[in-house]
Parts: C-alpha cells; structure tokens; sequence
C-alpha cells in the first residue's frame, strides 16, 4: 500500500445498497490512498462492507479531503440531534 | 527498428504460475510469436491491482519483443473486479512482501525455462509494485536487470514496518546485485524527491550499477493515461523509451 492509512469500523447495525440490491453491513473501512474512479492521486476511501457475503457485498465512496470532513462533521451533527432525540 | 514489411504476432493469456509456497497463481502472458530468443520481464502490478493497464503493458512489452508475465499478486486473498478485490487488499494492509518475492522468482523461473527465452530476465514495476521491484531484486537471484518507476515505501521509517512489510527495501540494497533503472516524478509524495535523493546516496556509497531520471511536472503515476489527472504524455514517452533502452542493454543475450 502506498500510504498505510486505513481504520475499520465494527457495525452492529447497518445497511447497503450494492450492485446486487440491499445487503447488511458488517464492516467500514475508512482509507486514504489511491482510489478507484474519482481523479485524484489519493482518496478517502470508504468501503462499506459485508465480509462474510462476499467481496463484492460492497458500496464504495471516494472523496476528496475536504468533503471527507465536511461529511464527517455532518454525520457528527446528525448523531448528535439523533441522540438528543432519542434522549428526549 | 520496426519496418513495415516485417511479421509481427503476439499471444496473450491468463496462466497458472507456482509462485511462493509452490501455489499456483493466475498470471497475464503476453509474448511475440516465433522462436525466439526473446529477453523476458515479470511485471508487478500497482496497489489498484491486476488491472487493464498492467495487461496492456504487458502487451506493450511483447510488442517491443519480450516475453511478458503479470502474476496476480492478489490473487490466493479474492476474485471478482479489480476495484473490489483493491479494497480488500487495502483494508487488508497489502500482501506480505515475503509472497510477493516468491511469486516473482516463479514468475521468473517460468519464463527462463521456455524454450524461446534467452535465459535474461528483468523485473519491472510502478507504486508498490516499483518497491516489490526492487525488493525482489535484492532479495533474489531471479533477475538481471530492474526497472523501479515511481515506488513508493522504499525509504520506510520505524513506524511504517508492519508485518507484512518488515525490513524497509533501503536496507536490502547492499544485495542488489544487477543494474537498477529508476523513472520517478518531481512532485511526487510517495516516494518524495527526498527519499529518492537518499536511495541515491545509498547506491554510490555501495557502489552500485543505476540510472535516476526525475522528470519536472510529473508527479505519480505520470504513465497512467487512464488517469487524466496523473498522466502527462510529454514525460511517459520519454519515460517508456528510458524502459526499452534499459532493458535492450540489460537483457541481451551476452549482456
């Protein structure tokens, strides 16, 4: 690999929709290094898993730097206002 | 030099090769038609795989009169596109370095012992496959000559060795013993025009057979025109034919 960065997240709870319709989610990985289809010499890349059903259980994302945060701050917020719901 | 009355012919095709461990691997044969004898080169992919583009150099290569091999390096960890089996791969951390040198020394092993060879033969690689390059013609007996274009994690620091990738290649360059082509891009991150500066300071002390080449306003994989972004033409041509003129010197027969 020509950066070494990747994280995994564990999901208890998820679902996606592949090139095969919905399957469950396991697995997501969150790299940076060189991506699939989006021009840059490297992505973040997420890959939403299912690593028991195969390999391509699969929902791909690729983005650059700067929208990897902005997403990254919207789910923040998003969880943030769902736990505050949820807690009433 | 190519004229336009000569014959020309190519056979390209998926093969199984016994790579590390004897495991037989998927690889991509691309040679010239007739007898021979042909000068051969494995051809170790990049991190986003097997791809088209590593088979049509593989093409180019046996067009230029080579016998070609691209053994599939991820091949024992998954099947299916070769995005899918990237991220597997790169979720994964790569494939350990140990399995990458045997599956080259058996992709060299095969094409030595066809009947065509001229019993020379040259590794060449891009990104991790220009360190896997490397690596395997330091660690290994296989090869005559190495072409390293642009690889990165060639200069590894403590922190970057994992298990899979335990020793940094630098320091198996006491090893090498056959001469050593490097194409890297002067606004490349990976490797940097540092740690190409301290790979080359590492071959003069130990006094080894090399050509660099850092090519202005290229950055990584300035070969790769399937990525608008990365290629710039001016550089790959000039960049290709610094391949051929190696390889053409290295791998002759008596060379």
């Amino acid at each position: 690999m020509c950066t070494n960065i990747v994280e995994r997240a564990e999901l208890r709870a998820g679902s996606g929709r592949g090139r095969e319709g919905w399957f469950s989610l396991a697995q997501a990985y969150v790299s940076y290094d060189h991506p699939s289809h989006i021009d840059l010499e490297h992505a973040v890349n997420l890959d939403f898993v299912n690593e028991a059903a195969g390999i391509d259980a699969r929902v791909a994302v690729e983005l650059s730097i700067d929208s990897a945060r902005s997403l990254a701050m919207a789910i923040m917020a998003a969880v943030a206002r769902a736990e505050a719901y949820e807690n009433g | 030099m190519y004229r336009t009355d000569d014959y020309e012919g190519m056979i390209a095709e998926t093969v199984p090769v016994a790579g590390a461990n004897g495991d037989l691997v998927h690889a991509y044969f691309a040679r010239p038609t007739g007898p021979g004898p042909f000068p051969s080169v494995v051809l170790l992919h990049h991190m986003p795989g097997w791809d088209d583009w590593y088979k049509e150099a593989a093409r180019k290569f046996a067009y230029n009169g080579y016998a070609a091999l691209a053994p599939d390096l991820y091949c024992r960890e998954a099947h299916g596109s070769p995005e899918d089996v990237m991220a597997k791969i790169r979720a994964n951390g790569g494939v350990p370095d140990d399995q990458v040198v045997g599956d080259a020394v058996g992709a060299a092993a095969f094409l030595r012992a066809l009947p065509t060879s001229n019993g020379k033969v040259g590794v060449f690689g891009t990104c991790s496959g220009g360190r896997h390059a490397y690596l395997c013609a330091c660690r290994s007996s296989s090869f005559d000559a190495v072409a390293d274009l642009w690889g990165g994690g060639l200069v590894m620091q403590e922190a970057d060795l994992t298990e899979k990738r335990p020793v940094s290649p630098l320091d198996y360059t006491k090893d090498l013993a056959v001469p050593l082509l490097g194409l890297f891009g002067e606004d490349d991150r990976a490797p940097t025009p540092a740690q190409v500066v301290v790979h080359e300071e590492k071959l003069k002390e130990l006094g080894k057979e090399y050509e660099f080449h850092n090519y202005p306003g290229a950055a990584h994989g300035f070969f790769y025109h399937d990525r608008p972004q990365a290629y710039r033409a001016e550089q790959a041509v000039d960049g290709w034919k610094k391949v051929f003129v190696f390889f053409e010197r290295t791998l002759a027969a008596g060379a």
